[in-house]
């Protein structure tokens, strides 16, 4: 075998062994993890670099959050540390949601890989951490400084020493300082596993560096980037959606080009930034507006800096998707995880036919607490809590396929089951099901949403963080397809709650959570009747939808 | 279990049903033939032939082992009852809802496998137990009354009952239970305090449903089987494998068939262990490749790992999240779509995949000349020579390394500008690859590495690929068993009488009670004795025990053996230093004052069974007299050498034989590459060993 340069068969086996060190960095991170983020819904990201920052392989993990954020991210960790400063043992660590991935709860550490003497590598990581302090899950703070403790990029351990003061730091600024601090110790944890692993790699394969492999392995997905987007029709689209935002209604405005080998999304026309917490940092407008050009174009490209350079994303300043400091940023999700239908929208008229339609898009999770101050004084709370659980309304209808049911997308989180949920707090779920005709009506039915019905068996109050998105304006359908059904929160009582906010709900009293459903595709009229019947039979819509929007003839 | 019992081992698989028949010292062995419309044919007709070329009486036969697909078939193939469940008002989308997940990050088509039972036979009635087992709503009985009506008339065949927390509480299932018996047999009515009492709703109900779906197709098969055995004038008790790799009664085989499914592969990993005790190996992996897929499992201290969680007919590409998942006590395997069969092409980016389809037996790989024109890993094996293109699978088929070459340069080479031996390498260089990829992350996950384990590779594929595969894994020992085509049910006849048994209980090391964790691993023991002592009335019986642990707030649990002193006063310190442990050696670390809890405790009971006594290595022998030479590639240095021809039955215990080399017998070939030398030790395994 030649040595001194990789062969062609070599360099696969590379290739797929450096994503194989990254799955199990991923993993590592997972499993030791606390936050239900983290843990149940995968909100992580683990990556290696080549010394000149380039990323040359990414986990699949569970949100695409962090696909294009943390990537970059090293950039500006080798902007502050150049790599030929760092030392074995050292690791960096920030959570600056403009350098990082997006907000002050996910924490990014980054560790140089030494081999035979010398920085070959570098290995970086984010997980979403417990509690950070400040007005906590809130969307309701005004600035990032309400948001709770930030750290700039610095030192996390200097050759080997951990820096002590920067976690009683932490701890001293966090509700939960054990869990924080031991994810802490878990990112640094997962960055040693990669790193002993790629090293173990280049010396079975005797290699000094890793930059031609990085050259290999970045230049083929570029091209194979260039290759899929040169078979498309040039040409520049316009998309807008309008959601329910915080204080006002927020547009979404993108222009998709597709040039001989590039993808450019420019976000001029959206609205401006939000005095509250749902403001975007570039960034994370960048990772999600990147993922839906690729699930479009090329989902087989593994993610590397060959492909991500492949699209190029602009917006003013300013406005809700490149919010700058000092901005509120806690909630950038609810409008991240909306610009895959921007692209989608886009795209739908390039290459009609192949889009689906709007989904629900946003997660409707439940942030449910009980905690003095905020649902009472100390002595009137029995449990107290802080739970976050992880639940989605309908996805769009695809063009040849109904949309998924309860489901989320863009986001790939899994939920909490209602058991673990009802067992870790005095929270009962009593109801959690589909709902009847919230699926957008069409010749591919949208996906359902779910009703849940919560209450806190301990008859004290209990108060939800709520976020939610498609209260007010419907996921749309396409090709003639129906909206999906609105979002609803209310109380049993009869109350009806705004979609954001803080709201303590009184002891005794039900909240009912009714979830959107997704936008359908095609004319219902041409929606096959045997399908049409299932549904009836099924109660996935009702007889008279089935005969009023779907004109099924009674039989 | 005397030693001078007969008894016969079946394996039912999709295409062959394998038997074994072992008469003290020696064994008989056949392969029939599959009868899928009714499996329990092939079974006594294969039967009858190894009694006869035994010249045994089936009366003479003390014990029948039986391994069968047919609850994953009925699985896999939704040829199972039609099915209702009963469940909470509120709460009979579970099912659909699943996860809420996609398997699939960037498939915007992705679809999720429909619930094995639709929306309208998924029934609700009021009742609700709290998590901590208090009643919040009483059962409506009257509601349970008008149900079992209605379940009648819907024709329904099996019902599962699965209600929230009834982990904790199972008060209202069994009373459930009993109202709807009126109406339809118990006997196809599965609760999940009873399949599964596990807290997550959604995995208990999948695995109490889809317990349901087969019971009754798996109870009639086992009565026609029983009763054929008798027909035949057999009175042997017939016991059945599990997936946990132990053997069970008929009994409780037809209340909990999902226990039996992939019991295959654990017949497999048994074999491994029956070989690791004969051979002294402490640290094992075993190596099963097939056609299809390759399963590896590791094996310490003569212990397969076990878990409880397994996924059955996953999709296509055998994707994680993807299949219908059950809580089960398996072998934890891993298991990867690279098998002999696997189709080779390359991605968009000019890159060589390697499965995870299969070409199957039919077409199968281009060289058999069945009309496949897909390149597989048999093809780019038999291209560079590791196979004589006459006499494979013992001389059934003859190999075309024409169709081969065609196939892997259209397909391979024509896309990537590579010669066909270079492409062919890359074929076996990455299915190689992935499947090292894979049992390094197997590995990672259990907190164990690969530095000083021997593997022990069986199945057709597996003896032409260990020895690379040991080498990119980082071991240097492998080991190519006997009779490797039918190990699975060899490992059949010497698994152990044994049953699990698992309890919910969610437990702060804080408000440890010893003497409560006694009680309930006592009534556990109560309940495996139970079942185990109808198959093994008198044996010493040898107890695990297992707590699923993890610190306050994670979601995960690891596996931790619980030591007796954790049931004695102050026993929470040793189940704080026992999962320390654990988690140390998976994380590496431990996080100081952090809350520690236990979530589900696991009581496994199994007769002690008799493991072979280890083997002395056999005395130095002279090399042997090659047969022939044949050019190959060697897979370890890339180049072409002229590899040295042996045949395993002419081979003395002993005598080296140095790489390059090829091993052959009428099932399979062994590839001994340089830098490896390989001999036979007593009981005829080819032991091969690292030199440099």
């Amino acid at each position: 075998m030649i040595k001194n340069s990789i062969g062609e068969i070599e360099s696969q086996v590379l290739w797929n062994r450096l994503i194989s060190v990254v799955e199990e960095q991923a993993q590592t991170l997972i499993r030791t993890a606390f936050s239900t983020a983290a843990r149940e819904a995968g909100d992580i990201s683990a990556g290696v670099f080549d010394r000149r920052g380039r990323m040359v392989a990414q986990a699949v993990t569970g949100t695409p959050g962090h696909v294009n954020s943390m990537a970059r991210a090293v950039g500006h960790f080798l902007d502050e540390f150049p790599i030929d400063t760092l030392k074995p043992g050292d690791a960096l660590i920030t959570n600056d949601p403009w350098k990082g991935t997006g907000h002050l709860f996910d924490l990014t550490v980054v560790t140089p890989t030494f081999h035979r003497g010398k920085a070959v590598a570098l290995f970086a990581c984010t997980t979403h951490v417990v509690d950070i302090g400040g007005i906590g899950q809130s969307p309701a703070g005004k600035q990032v400084f309400h948001e709770g403790l930030q750290i700039p990029i610095m030192h996390l351990a200097r050759e080997g020493r951990m820096n002590e003061d920067l976690l009683r730091i932490v701890r001293a600024n966090v509700r939960e300082p054990v869990q924080v601090a031991g994810d802490i110790y878990g990112l640094a944890a997962c960055n040693d596993t990669g790193s002993a692993r790629l090293v173990e790699m280049m010396q079975e394969f005797d290699l000094a560096d890793l930059e031609e492999l990085s050259d290999i392995i970045i230049t083929r997905s570029r091209q194979a980037m260039a290759d899929a987007i040169a078979k498309l029709p040039r040409g520049s689209w316009t998309s807008c959606m309008t959601i329910d935002g915080f204080e006002a209604p927020v547009e979404l405005v993108g222009t998709l080009t597709i040039e001989s080998d590039i993808i450019r999304v420019d976000y001029t026309g959206t609205s401006g930034i939000s005095s509250f917490a749902i403001n975007c940092p570039l960034c994370y407008t960048d990772a999600y507006t990147a993922f839906g050009v690729k699930c479009a174009v090329a989902p087989w490209i593994p993610n590397n800096a060959g492909t991500l350079d492949s699209v190029v994303v602009t917006a003013p300043e300013n406005c809700i998707v490149n919010a700058l400091h000092p901005a509120a940023v806690y909630s950038r999700s609810i409008i991240g995880h909306m610009l895959p239908d921007i692209i989608f929208g886009c795209l739908d008229q390039a290459l009609p036919e192949t889009m689906p339609a709007e989904g629900t898009s946003s997660l409707w999770n439940l942030s449910l607490v009980a905690a003095h101050g905020l649902t009472g004084r100390a002595d009137e709370i029995r449990t107290p809590f802080n739970v976050t659980t992880f639940h989605s309304g309908g996805a769009g209808a695809r063009p040849r396929i109904d949309g998924l049911s309860a489901t989320p997308f863009p986001s790939g989180v899994r939920n909490v089951p209602v058991e673990v949920t009802e067992s870790i707090t005095p929270v009962v779920i009593w109801r959690k099901e589909l709902r009847v005709d919230s699926g957008g009506a069409g010749k591919f039915r949208g996906g359902l949403g779910q009703v849940m019905e919560v209450s806190n068996r301990e008859g004290s109050p209990m108060g939800i963080y709520h976020r939610f998105e498609r209260v007010r304006f419907a996921p749309r359908g396409r090709a003639g397809g129906k909206d999906g059904a609105l979002g609803r929160l209310r109380l049993q009582s009869g109350k009806e709650l705004s979609e954001k906010g803080f709201y303590v709900v009184p002891a005794g009293d039900r909240l009912i959570v009714e979830m959107p459903g997704g936008g359908g595709y095609g004319a219902p009229t041409e929606r096959e009747r045997d399908l049409v019947q299932r549904d009836v039979d099924y109660g996935f819509i009702t007889a008279s939808e089935a005969e009023q929007i779907y004109g099924l003839k009674k039989s | 279990m005397s030693k001078t019992s007969i008894r016969l081992a079946v394996d039912i698989g999709g295409t062959f049903t394998d038997l074994v028949l072992h008469l003290g010292e020696h064994f008989v062995s056949s392969k029939v033939l599959t009868t899928q419309d009714a499996p329990e044919r092939g079974v006594l007709e294969g039967a009858q032939l190894v009694l006869k070329q035994a010249g045994i009486s089936p009366a003479d036969l003390d014990l029948v082992v039986h391994g069968t697909t047919l609850a994953t078939n009925a699985l896999i193939e939704r040829k199972g009852a039609r099915t209702a469940l009963v469940t909470t008002q509120g709460f009979r989308d579970s099912l659909e809802i699943a996860y809420e997940h996609r398997f699939e990050q960037y498939d915007i088509y992705m679809e999720r496998p429909e619930p094995l039972v639709p929306r309208p036979l998924r029934f609700e009635v009021p009742e609700r137990v709290a998590a901590d087992g208090t009643v919040l709503l009483e059962l409506d009985e009257s509601a349970v009354e008008r149900l079992a009506d209605r379940l009648v008339q819907e024709g329904v065949q099996a019902v599962a009952v699965c209600f929230l927390h009834s982990y904790q509480n199972h008060a209202h299932e069994q009373r459930a239970r009993e109202i709807i018996a009126r109406r339809i047999p118990s006997s196809v009515i599965a609760i999940s305090s009873e399949v599964c009492p596990e807290i997550r709703e959604y995995e208990r109900t999948s695995t109490t449903v889809a317990n349901a779906y087969v019971l009754p197709v798996m109870e009639s098969y086992l009565r026609r089987l029983e009763q054929g055995f008798r027909d035949l004038g057999s009175t042997a008790p017939l016991l059945l494998i599990m997936s946990s790799g132990g053997i069970t009664t008929i009994d409780t085989a037809r209340r909990f068939p999902i226990r039996l499914v992939e019991s295959g592969p654990a017949g497999g990993a048994v074999m491994a262990l029956t070989v690791a005790a004969q051979n002294g190996i402490d640290k094992a992996l075993s190596f099963d490749m097939g056609g299809t897929t390759a399963k590896i499992t590791l094996i310490d201290d003569l212990r397969p790992q076990q878990s409880r969680h397994f996924e059955i007919a996953r999709a296509a590409r055998f994707v994680k999240g993807s299949g219908i998942p059950v809580r089960i006590p398996v072998i934890d395997m891993v298991e990867i779509g690279a098998g002999g069969g696997s189709i080779a092409r390359t991605d968009l980016l000019g890159r060589i995949t390697v499965g995870p389809d299969s070409a199957g037996s039919m077409p199968g790989p281009a060289a058999y000349g069945r009309g496949g024109t897909m390149p597989t890993v048999t093809d780019a094996d038999l291209l560079l020579g590791w196979l004589d293109p006459k006499g494979f699978a013992g001389g059934h088929i003859d190999l075309s390394p024409d169709a081969s070459r065609k196939a892997i340069d259209e397909t391979i080479s024509a896309k990537i500008g590579l010669d066909h031996d270079r492409s062919a390498y890359g074929i076996t260089e990455l299915v190689t690859e992935t499947m090292a990829s894979a049992a390094r992350v197997h590995a990672v996950e259990n907190g164990k590495d690969m530095a000083g384990r021997t593997m022990i590779a069986f199945g057709g594929a597996a003896p032409l690929h260990a020895a690379r595969l040991a080498q990119k894994i980082g071991v240097s020992r492998v080991l190519i068993p006997v009779g490797a085509g039918v190990g699975s049910a060899h490992g059949f006849l010497q698994a152990p009488i044994s049953y699990e048994v698992v309890r919910t209980r969610v437990m702060s090391l804080r408000e440890y009670v010893p003497t409560a964790v006694a009680e309930l691993f006592a009534s556990m023991r109560t309940e495996a004795e139970s079942v185990v002592r109808v198959g093994a009335p008198s044996a010493e019986l040898h107890e695990e025990r297992i707590a699923y642990m993890r610190y306050r707030g994670q979601g995960h649990e690891v596996r931790v053996p619980v030591p007796p002193a954790a049931l004695e006063s102050g026993g929470s310190d040793a189940l704080h230093q026992a999962f320390e442990a654990v988690y140390q050696a998976l994380y590496g670390r431990t996080i100081p004052r952090l809350d520690v809890e236990a979530v589900s405790w696991t009581l496994s009971l199994a007769e002690r069974r008799r493991l072979p006594e280890r083997d002395e290595p056999p005395a130095k022998q002279p090399a042997p007299m090659p047969q022939g030479k044949r050019a190959l590639l060697d897979p370890c240095s890339g180049v072409e050498v002229q590899a040295a021809l042996y045949a395993r039955d002419l081979l003395k215990p002993g005598a080296p034989v140095p790489g390059p080399a090829v091993i052959t017998e009428a099932e399979t070939s062994t590839l001994v590459p340089s830098g490896f030398v390989a001999a036979i030790n007593r009981a005829g395994h080819i032991v091969i060993e690292r030199t440099a």
